[in-house]
């Protein structure tokens, strides 16, 4: 199924394509070993302004629409879930602060971050909280004219090589989010390695230790962090990562395509067996319809359109299941080959576990997506009998 | 579009949320009980949709948002001004 798209949406898709077959997708089984994410591949990614893909031209960005930001996405999930993520985080973040940074602030960071001379990290979890995004623990306690930061953040994407993090803290128990160097004394970084998927994305634990920051660190307003700029940042990168599944579904299909039209078994190619062409075939109807659903999110997100939360919350959830099914396939398909870092399908079946638990796991889908049918389904006026 | 059906559309908007409950005009949203987690970002959105003005930072004050006449008195103080501007 070949999307709709726009002339120009279909050449920015064969430029990420050939860009992620040329440089990323015969090295992300390299990076996800070494769990590393080399700075040159990074730099190339600014190098062509993928980090500052739709900020505003005003600072630098390319001020590009959502679906070509889908594309992007998902032609470089297609070949590297870790390297997606860095795209996820560090939009999030630049998001977060031209939706809702004060004017200097806008003017100080989004130029940094469209231009990936500074990298940002978004650190929200924390080891006692994860889904329950209000109960953030770490304080920040204001100090004249600024705030000290106490606690730590755990699980954050790229946190080993961020330059700048959006922070998330209680101050008198009103929920706030903060710009903090990476440099500022009292912030530690601590590597977490190990992880069942998205290995080279540099994940890190972050200790804020008597951290003082300025006033004007605050992004938003103060007890506002989370309800707006939290979820203003979160629903970006659902976004993203729905578009990323898209890729690791397409990355599954061609995996498996290719192995059952040379792998014999019974005399025949895989192909032949009617149960592993119902698998097939489950990965390609996925496929078609995750791709549906990121581009009808794309379209609502370009429109501004309120049902585009909705329908993003719906993309994310669907492509991300829809994602960990055909990555578990995949790895059946291949059959003990499909155990080993010899083929990429293990590398997917990690990476897909990973999405449906980031920005929102699956259940806070399940129950988020249902509020959200109640409220226009339960709008809709039934005529008279 | 007068103040009247700002507040109509408004109001309209508003029921999804509150289902069976007559909202009066100044009635305080957040204090009928918890939304959603997205209940804030819903209305940020509607309200920029709609009436196609932008929420900036200085905006961002609950007070803004706490009634459909809060909502109205905003929507109408942007789009003065935008005319003005």
């Amino acid at each position: 199924m070949k999307p709709h798209l726009s002339p120009e949406q279909e050449e920015a898709r064969a430029s990420f394509r050939a860009f992620v077959d040329e440089e990323i997708a015969s090295r992300a089984d390299e990076w996800h070993r070494q769990e590393r994410t080399p700075p040159e591949i990074i730099r190339r990614l600014a190098d062509r302004g993928y980090l500052g893909w739709t900020l505003p031209t005003g600072f630098g960005g390319g001020g590009r629409d959502m679906i070509t930001l889908g594309l992007l996405a998902g032609e470089v999930g297609r070949g590297c879930s870790s390297l997606r993520s860095l795209i996820t985080v560090h939009s999030m973040v630049g998001h977060a602060i031209a939706r809702w940074g004060g004017r200097a602030q806008q003017a100080a960071w989004l130029p940094l971050l469209a231009s990936g001379a500074k990298i940002a990290a978004f650190a929200l979890s924390e080891p006692g909280v994860g889904s329950d995004a209000q109960s953030v623990e770490t304080r920040a306690k204001l100090d004249g004219d600024g705030y000290v930061l106490d606690g730590q953040k755990k699980w954050i994407t790229y946190g080993q090589i961020a330059d700048v993090f959006l922070v998330f803290a209680q101050c008198e128990g009103a929920p706030c989010a903060f710009l903090v160097e990476r440099h500022r004394p009292g912030v530690t970084v601590e590597p977490i390695t190990g992880l069942i998927g998205i290995k080279a994305s540099e994940t890190a634990a972050i200790r804020f230790t008597d951290c003082r920051i300025p006033a004007d660190a605050l992004v938003g307003r103060r007890g506002l962090g989370v309800s707006h700029v939290a979820a203003a940042a979160l629903d970006s990168g659902r976004y993203t990562v729905a578009w990323g599944c898209v890729g690791v579904l397409e990355a599954c299909l061609e995996a498996c395509v290719a192995y059952t039209s040379e792998r014999m078994q019974f005399g025949v190619p895989l192909k032949q067996h009617q149960l592993v062409r119902r698998m097939i075939t489950d990965m390609a109807t996925d496929l078609s319809a995750a791709r549906l659903l990121c581009l009808e999110a794309g379209r609502l997100r370009d429109a501004k359109d309120p049902a585009a939360i909705a329908a993003t919350s719906m993309a994310k959830y669907f492509a991300s299941t829809a994602a960990a099914r055909a990555a578990s396939n995949a790895v059946q398909i291949h059959g003990a080959n499909g155990c080993s870092s010899e083929y990429p399908v293990q590398r997917y079946l990690g990476d897909a576990k990973v999405t449906e638990i980031i920005e929102g796991s699956s259940q806070i889908q399940q129950i988020t997506i249902a509020e959200y049918a109640y409220q226009e389904y339960r709008a809709i006026p039934r005529s008279a009998q | 579009m007068t103040t009247e059906q700002s507040k109509a559309k408004i109001a309209g908007y508003l029921a999804r949320f509150f289902p069976g409950h007559d909202l009066r005009e100044d009635e305080d949203i957040f204090s009928l009980g918890f939304v959603n987690s997205m209940f804030a970002m819903q209305l940020v959105t509607f309200v920029e949709h709609d009436f196609g003005i932008t929420v900036e930072n200085e905006d961002l004050e609950l007070d803004n948002f706490r009634s459909i006449n809060a909502i109205a008195r905003l929507v109408e103080g942007k789009r003065a001004a935008t005319a003005a501007g």
